[in-house]
Formats: C-alpha cells, structure tokens, sequence
C-alpha cells in the first residue's frame, strides 16, 4: 500500500464514516492501482460495503479523503458527477429499473448522463448485451428475466457508461446457487479484459483464481491487506484466520 | 313515507309517463319544451368537464412541485412542504371559492372571471391532497432505484423524470382518479358563484319549472354516468399501464 511503486487510481485516507453513534469505517486507508482486482470480505456489518459505497459516494464519508483519478471528493456536484461517470457499481439486489425493458436500462444513462444519440446508445448497449452473454433478451423487461440475467444486465448498464472502475456490491448474494456462476463468469472475464474492479464478496473461489489482493475488513477497519496466495495460506492476524475457517470449512 | 320514496328508489321511468307525484314532462325529449330543457341541462355539462380537467391538470402540477420539497434532506424545503399542505387543506372549497372570487380581486386589483376562480379554487385546494399522494408514491419507491440512478450518473432532475416518477405514478393511479372524480364533484360547488356548470343548469330549471324532484334526478344521473366514465377510463389506463411492465 505505499504511493510509491505504481500511481493509485483510487486513493482512499482515513476515512471514517458515522450512522449516529455507530462508526461504520475507523479512519480507513486504501490504495488500488489502474487495473488492479481488489476482492473484500470480512463477516457482515465490518464496513465492507459501506467503503465502496463511500468511493462513489453514495455514503458520505465524515473524515479523510477519497480520490478517484486525480479527483477528491470535495461535496461539490461537479467532482461527484466527474467521480461517478469514471465508476460503475452493481449491487446485491441488482436494483434495474422495472418500468424499462433491458435495452432502456442500458442507454438511459448514456442517452442522459453522457450526451449520446438514442442509436449509438442503442448500439453500445447491443454489444455490451454481447459481452454478458444475453443479446436476444434486449427487447424483455426486469421481471422477465432470472436473477443470474437480471444481474448480468445490470453489469452490462454499468459497462455502458464506459467507467474505468467498476465497484461490485456483494453481486451474487442475492442469487440462486445454479446462477452465481453465469455471473462470476462474467465478472472473471471483465478482470481479464484489464478493468480495475473491487469486489465486496464471499466467493471465495473467485476471490483466489481473480483477485491480486486480498483486502479482510472487521469492525470498521482493514484488519489484513495480501495477495491471494498469503492470505489464503498464511494470513497475520487471527481476526482474519478465524474468519477464513469458518468461511472457507463449512 | 315509504310510499312515496318507493318510486325513487327505483329511479323509474325517464320517459314520458307523469304518474303520481311525478312531472317527467318536464325532461320529456319528445315534448319540444322537455327536449329543450333537458338540452339546457345537458349545456351544463362542457363548463363542468372543462373546469374539472382544467383544475385537476394544475393541481396536479402544483402538487408535485409542492411533494418534492416535501422529500428533500433539508428542513426548511420539507417546512415549505407541511405548511402548505396542512394551510391548503385546513379551508373548506366552498370558502376558498368564496375567498378568490370575492376576495382575491379585492387583493390583487384585478377581476378574475368565474370560470379561472373556479379553477384556481378547486386546483389550489385539491394540490394539498395531490401533494400528499405524490409525496407516498415516491416514498413507496426503493431506494436502490435512486442508488442505481446515481451511479450511471443521472441528476436530480433525469432521475426523477425517467426512473422514480414514472414508477410512482403507476402506483398512485387510483389514488389520482380518486380525485380526479372527487374534483367532478366538488365542481358542482363553484355554481355558487355562477359559473354555468351541471348544477347551476339544474338550479335555474328549479327555479322556472319548479320540479326539483325530477330535474335534481336528472342532475344525480348526469353526475353519475360522468364519474362512471372516468372510473372506466381510469382503470383501461391502469390496466394499460401495467402491461408495459409485467407483459
């Protein structure tokens, strides 16, 4: 984690962030590299989706700073639109927009937010559709799809707006055993193609054959911070090893 | 007593047939001066549809531009919001009726007709209530869908107008055709001022023919058959909405 090897693309310093009393995050600090695969886990209620949320700012942080590509988060409307076009995010209940059918989700926020042309939109939406495997459901609405594809559209919404960071919130815990897969894939192919990705999840497996580190988060802090292969074998603290057993041996 | 409602109750004939205490020559199409009154009745009807649309468009308008306030983190827009609504809807239409054709002019110095007064009266007290039902409907929406919204970068205003909005509407559609056939009611008290509407039609027929009984059945029908059409136009759009999302 020091500044020194490679530029960070997200830098994230002491961020401490508060729901009344509760400290959900204890002056946290994080760096991720362009085109690093971050993986997070830790038992529920550490904080781990609270940090992501805190990058694109769908929490307000109280202390420290996030930057995401040369920009800090300052309150203002400017540096959150500019922050949020650079990062996607798809969440555990997929939250698609029910009243648009799959194409509608995928262009709205390019027509929109980026200033395309409803057919270039269209297009782009087609060969993201393309990427996540479910081309021909463009026409169908949310509710007619199953959760596997329901999420793969929402990554594909994600991709549309071209971030360079993609944030994934717990992405298949909301789903059918038979479908973590389809979407793992997905995510496994995306890690590949050089997006820089951090993922909240229990997947372990994934987490292993994906991630360059690993990050373990407790109570609001970052308890441990490794790559897969030590973290995995021989993590330091036993916070991190006594989560592992029972995660890893159930 | 029972004897003589009995006939009511069954609302009978409509045609010509004067039995008992009833006159329906009066309203009897066939007669010249019976098609000519119910003709007259039946005028009523444009200014009664047009300040019921008229109104119910502006308040619904208003209402959202009051529940948004109403929704927002800061407190003196949500204050804006709760006294407008509790202020709005503490006077009674027929006073605030009273209250902006006699007085607003007064006010303002200058003259408004009876038609915009009737509209204004009947939009302003009805856009508390549309406040409040605009103001559930975006709350019933899950939050997720805002969270999505930020985060393909959408603003305030795209997010409200392609993603909330559209939702919540679908949601409070009864609720809206309840006042849509609530105003087509209450537009019947704006005859007070003289605007020529159902009511004031049947009011000046009383007062010519002195047959209230028969001419108030008719007015009770006209009102009916109106709300009836609403009720069915409210529920075909409805239906029609849903479709689009469950197909």
């Amino acid at each position: 984690m020091t500044k020194n090897d490679q530029t960070a693309l997200i830098e994230i310093e002491s961020v401490s962030k508060f729901f009344g009393s509760f400290q959900a995050l204890k002056s946290v600090s994080l760096n991720v590299t362009k085109g690093e695969r971050v993986v997070v886990c830790g038992p529920s209620g550490s904080g781990k989706s609270t940090l992501i949320r805190c990058i694109n700012q769908l929490e307000q942080h109280e202390e420290g700073d996030i930057t995401v590509d040369g920009i800090t988060h300052d309150g203002a409307a400017k540096s959150l639109n500019a922050i949020r076009q650079k990062v996607g995010m798809v969440f555990q209940q997929f939250n698609l927009f029910p009243h648009l059918s799959v194409l509608d989700n995928l262009t709205l926020g390019p027509v929109r937010a980026r200033g395309m042309s409803k057919a270039d939109a269209e297009k782009l939406a087609m060969q993201y559709l393309e990427r996540v495997r479910i081309p021909e459901q463009s026409d169908k609405f949310p509710r007619q799809l199953s959760g596997g594809q329901q999420q793969r559209v929402a990554i594909a919404r994600s991709l549309c707006m071209e971030p360079q960071i993609m944030l994934f919130d717990e992405p298949t815990s909301a789903l059918d055993p038979e479908m973590i897969n389809e979407v793992l894939d997905v995510m496994t192919e995306l890690a590949s193609s050089g997006m820089t990705m951090i993922v909240v999840t229990h997947e372990m497996g994934f987490a292993r054959r994906v991630a360059d580190t690993m990050v373990f988060m407790d109570h609001g802090e970052i308890v441990e911070v490794a790559p897969p292969e030590k973290f995995f074998k021989q993590p330091d603290s036993a916070r991190c090893q006594d989560f592992l057993q029972k995660i890893l041996h159930h | 007593m029972f004897k003589k409602l009995f006939p009511l109750l069954l609302l009978v004939p409509l045609s010509g047939c004067a039995g008992g205490n009833w006159g329906w020559y009066v309203v009897d199409p066939t007669t010249t001066s019976g098609y000519n009154n119910v003709w007259f009745l039946l005028t009523g009807l444009y200014y009664t549809v047009l300040l019921s649309v008229t109104a119910i468009v502006i308040s619904i308008v208003i209402g959202l531009l009051v529940a948004l306030p109403g929704l927002s983190t800061n407190k003196y827009l949500r204050g804006f919001n709760r006294v407008y609504v509790e202020f709005v809807r503490a006077v009674p239409i027929l006073v605030l009726i009273l209250w902006v054709y006699y007085g607003l002019p007064q006010l303002a110095g200058i003259a408004i007709g009876v038609f915009w007064a009737g509209v204004i009266a009947l939009a302003l007290s009805d856009s508390a209530f549309e406040a409040e039902i605009f103001r559930a409907g975006i709350q019933s929406i899950d939050k997720g869908q805002y969270e999505a919204s930020h985060s393909i970068s959408l603003n305030y205003y795209d997010t409200m107008r392609f993603v909330i909005l559209p939702q919540a509407i679908r949601r409070i559609l009864p609720a809206l055709g309840n006042q849509l056939v609530y105003m087509l009611k209450m537009s019947s008290l704006v005859s007070v001022i003289g605007m020529q509407e159902l009511t004031r039609k049947a009011n000046e027929l009383v007062v010519t023919e002195y047959r209230p009984l028969e001419i108030y059945t008719i007015l009770v029908l006209e009102y009916l058959v109106l709300i009836l059409i609403v009720s069915a136009g409210v529920r075909w759009l409805e239906r029609r909405m849903q479709t689009d999302e469950r197909n």
